[in-house]
């Protein structure tokens, strides 16, 4: 479970969050809407600590996040995160891409993480590209390669931060069917999206955010039929 | 019999010898420069990547000094000052100190910048699989990141094996020595310059070949 309490961030002088109390239970899948610099992504980089907060706490499963003890490479091993830009490893073949952590992270031997490897690209449906370089594949590939890539770390968590922004139209599908399959494995998600459709069908809740603070959420059928804030009720009649 | 007789002599087989016995000094003295000298210009380009500001105020300036004092004068500047602060050295080891840091100056620059090749999502990526910062450095910035500027590090090496010749002012014997050597003996300048260059050539086009095919193979 993810529990944030009171969490701001600032960027200098910049305030981005500001004062966010979330839970995400085990097994949810929470959808995170809202406009482009509301501090949507932002929340996810201060989930699994790739940013620093000021103030306020994130627990996840017991263990303070943010906290001065706290090993976050042991914490991110149990948090895969998948970015809007894909990242591959342009050095490594498609099976070492998602081998690689396993390997050296994990300290899991060679034989092992390849074969691991192997299911999680097959599981995202790329199986047949395992020794191609990822300069071969396309976005929805690559971007469902960097899915294979967090699943092999065996998470409980997974973060998508726009996983298909970045994609060419026909190929958000793909993505989104893949992450639809992860949702119906019972994989605790959080998703930065801007797929209306994907947040409507596929969350449990929606949060929307506005200028750096959750201003309202709910089950989706509730947010996008029953808007209450008037932020929200001109998001959406701007998104559809 | 005539003094001249024996200041003067043709060029032999054995005159050849010399020269290849040079050439291996010529490549002996280059690959230990090149060799140390990326190892720690490496190191230098990771601080300067790491803290601007640490790295402004600290080796940036030195580097700048070695980078842009002609070669020949560090040599003598420092095969000169080396015994006032107590330094006794060879002509070898002086030069190779001295190569050694000039080649490290030109490889921090080039190596900061591979890494700097390497942007931030990526690194992030890295590091939300859960690994730590030396196994991100280690498995993805330095692979990514050294490839990238690998082809301005090999115009830096063919450089230094070039500018090894420098080191002849110092007195030791490797090619451009050896030549000038035999071209007082021999008086014969042409046939000389062109054996010597073509033994540089020979030294020099095994590494820009190889590098190019490992590009090739790098870049599929």
């Amino acid at each position: 479970m993810i529990e944030i309490r009171d969490l701001h961030k600032y960027f200098g002088a910049l305030h981005v969050l500001k004062g966010i109390d979330l839970d995400v239970r085990n097994g949810e899948v929470l959808s995170v809407i809202g406009a482009s610099g509301s501090g949507k992504s932002t929340l996810l980089y201060c989930i699994n600590a790739l940013e620093s907060i000021q103030q306020g706490t994130v627990v996840i499963d017991d263990v303070d996040v943010h906290a001065k003890g706290t090993n976050v490479n042991e914490l991110r091993q149990n948090l895969g995160m998948v970015f809007q830009q894909w990242n591959s490893f342009p050095h490594l073949t498609v099976l070492e891409n998602v081998a690689l952590s396993p390997r050296i992270v994990r300290k899991m031997p060679k034989a092992q993480a390849l074969e691991i490897a192997e299911k999680q690209l097959r599981h995202v449906g790329i199986g047949d590209k395992l020794s191609n370089y990822p300069s071969a594949l396309s976005g929805g590939q690559q971007q469902r390669l960097a899915i294979a890539r967090a699943l092999a770390m065996e998470p409980s968590y997974m973060l998508f931060d726009e996983a298909t922004s970045a994609l060419d139209p026909e190929l958000v599908g793909e993505v989104l069917d893949t992450m639809r399959l992860l949702a119906e494995d019972g994989m605790t998600m959080v998703c930065v999206t801007h797929e209306m459709g994907f947040a409507r069908e596929v969350s449990d809740r929606v949060a929307f955010f506005h200028e750096g603070i959750i201003e309202e959420i709910g089950p989706p059928e509730e947010l996008f039929s029953k808007p209450k804030s008037k932020h929200l009720k001109k998001f959406l009649a701007k998104v559809k | 019999m005539q003094p001249s007789a024996t200041f003067f002599s043709g060029f032999t087989l054995n005159d050849l010898w010399f020269l290849g016995e040079a050439a291996l000094k010529t490549l002996w003295i280059s690959l230990l420069a090149i060799s140390f000298g990326s190892t720690i210009g490496v190191v230098f380009g990771w601080v300067l990547n790491v803290s601007r500001l640490a790295g402004t105020l600290t080796i940036a300036p030195v580097l700048d000094v070695f980078r842009s004092v002609p070669l020949i004068i560090q040599l003598v500047l420092f095969f000169n000052f080396a015994p006032m602060i107590g330094l006794r050295l060879d002509p070898f080891e002086a030069g190779l100190i001295v190569l050694t840091v000039y080649t490290a100056a030109n490889v921090a620059n080039v190596a900061r910048a591979g890494i700097e090749a390497v942007g931030d999502p990526m690194r992030r990526a890295a590091r939300s699989l859960g690994m730590t910062y030396w196994q991100d450095m280690r498995y993805v910035v330095w692979p990514i990141g050294l490839r990238a500027v690998f082809p301005a590090w090999v115009g830096v090496a063919l450089g230094v094996m070039k500018d090894s010749a420098l080191v002849s002012v110092l007195g030791y014997v490797e090619l451009l020595k050896a030549s000038q050597i035999l071209v007082t003996r021999t008086q014969e300048t042409i046939l000389i310059i062109a054996i010597v260059g073509a033994f540089y050539f020979a030294l020099s086009y095994p590494v820009s070949y190889y590098a190019t095919r490992l590009e090739k193979r790098w870049s599929q």
